[in-house]
C-alpha cells in the first residue's frame, strides 16, 4: 500500500506547479488553467487523507470542491470573455486600467 | 503492482502539469490539463475512490475542459504572449517564490507528525456510491443545498455577464 505521504507529497509538487503557472505565465486562460490544478491537487490530498483514516468525509468535501470549482470556471470564463470583449486581449499585462 | 502503477501515474501527473505551464499554446496548455486530471483519475481510482475517480473524468475532464477549449477557439489567444515581457523580473522571481513555497510544503510534510494509517479492511468501502449518498443526504444536507444555491447564482451571474449590452440599448430606443 503506497503510504499517505507519498500522496501528500504528489499533491504539494502538482500545487506548486499550480502556484508557478500563475506567477509566470501570462495569458490569463493559462492561469487559470493552473488555478484549477491548484484545486485539483488539494482534492488529492483531501482524498489521500480520508483514505488514512478511513473515513469518506474527505471524498464528500472533494465532491463540493469538484462543485464549485465547475461554479468558479463558468463565472471565471465569462469573466474573460467580457474583458476580451472591452480590451481585445487575454494578455494579464494589457489590463492594467486601475493601476495608478 | 500497486507501486509501479502509483510511480507511472504521479511521474506523467507531474510531467503533464508541467507541460501545460510550459507549452506556449493555449490549446495544448488544455490537453496537458486534461492528461494530468486523467492521471489523478487514476490515483483516485487507486484510493479506492471509484465515484469521485468517475466525477473527476466527467465532470473536470469532460466538462470544464471542454468549456476551456471553447472559450480559447472562441477567443482566439492561443498565442496571447508572443509580445515583449512588460515586467522583466516577475518571471525568475515567480520561480523563485514556487522553489521557496515547494521547500517549505516538503519541510513541514516531513517535520510534522507521521501519519498513522488506518487499517486496509476499514477503509474498503468508502469511497462507494451509496457509503457516499448515505452520508452527503444526512450529515452533509445543509452544504449540498448551498452548493445547488451556488450553481444557480454562477449560471446567473455567467448570463448577465456574457449578455450583450447593445441589445438593451435596443430595447430602450423601441
Amino acid at each position: 500500500m503506497i503510504s499517505t505521504n507519498a500522496y501528500v507529497l504528489l499533491s504539494a509538487i502538482l500545487f506548486t506547479i499550480g502556484v508557478v503557472g500563475v506567477l509566470v505565465r501570462r495569458n490569463v486562460i493559462v492561469m487559470f488553467m493552473s488555478v484549477e490544478l491548484m484545486l485539483n491537487s488539494a482534492n488529492l490530498a483531501l482524498i489521500a487523507f480520508s483514505r488514512a483514516r478511513a473515513e469518506s468525509d474527505g471524498q464528500i468535501i472533494t465532491f463540493f470542491v469538484i462543485a464549485v470549482a465547475a461554479a468558479e470556471v463558468a463565472v471565471g470564463l465569462a469573466l474573460l470573455v467580457s474583458i476580451f470583449r472591452a480590451k481585445k486581449t487575454t494578455n494579464i499585462d494589457d489590463v492594467n486600467t486601475l493601476k495608478g | 503492482m500497486e507501486t509501479f502503477l502509483f510511480i507511472t501515474t504521479a511521474i506523467v501527473a507531474v510531467g503533464a502539469a508541467l507541460a501545460m505551464v510550459l507549452s506556449s499554446n493555449a490549446v495544448h496548455s488544455a490537453l496537458f490539463l486534461i492528461l494530468n486530471f486523467c492521471s489523478v483519475a487514476i490515483l483516485y481510482f487507486l484510493l479506492r475512490a471509484p465515484f469521485l475517480g468517475a466525477v473527476q473524468v466527467t465532470v473536470y475532464a469532460g466538462a470544464i475542459m471542454v468549456l476551456f477549449l471553447f472559450v480559447i477557439m472562441l477567443l482566439g489567444a492561443e498565442n496571447a504572449e508572443l509580445g515583449e515581457e512588460k515586467i522583466g523580473w516577475q518571471k525568475p522571481a515567480g520561480l523563485v517564490l514556487g522553489v521557496a513555497l515547494l521547500a517549505e510544503i516538503g519541510y513541514v510534510a516531513y517535520r510534522g507528525t507521521t501519519l498513522i494509517d488506518a487499517p486496509v479492511a476499514d477503509a474498503t468501502n468508502i469511497g462507494a456510491p451509496t457509503t457516499i449518498s448515505a452520508k452527503l443526504f444526512s450529515t452533509y444536507l445543509l452544504p449540498f443545498e448551498v452548493i445547488s444555491i451556488l450553481l444557480l447564482i454562477a449560471v446567473v451571474g455567467t448570463v448577465v455577464l456574457t449578455r450583450r449590452r447593445v441589445v438593451a440599448r435596443e430595447e430602450s430606443q423601441s
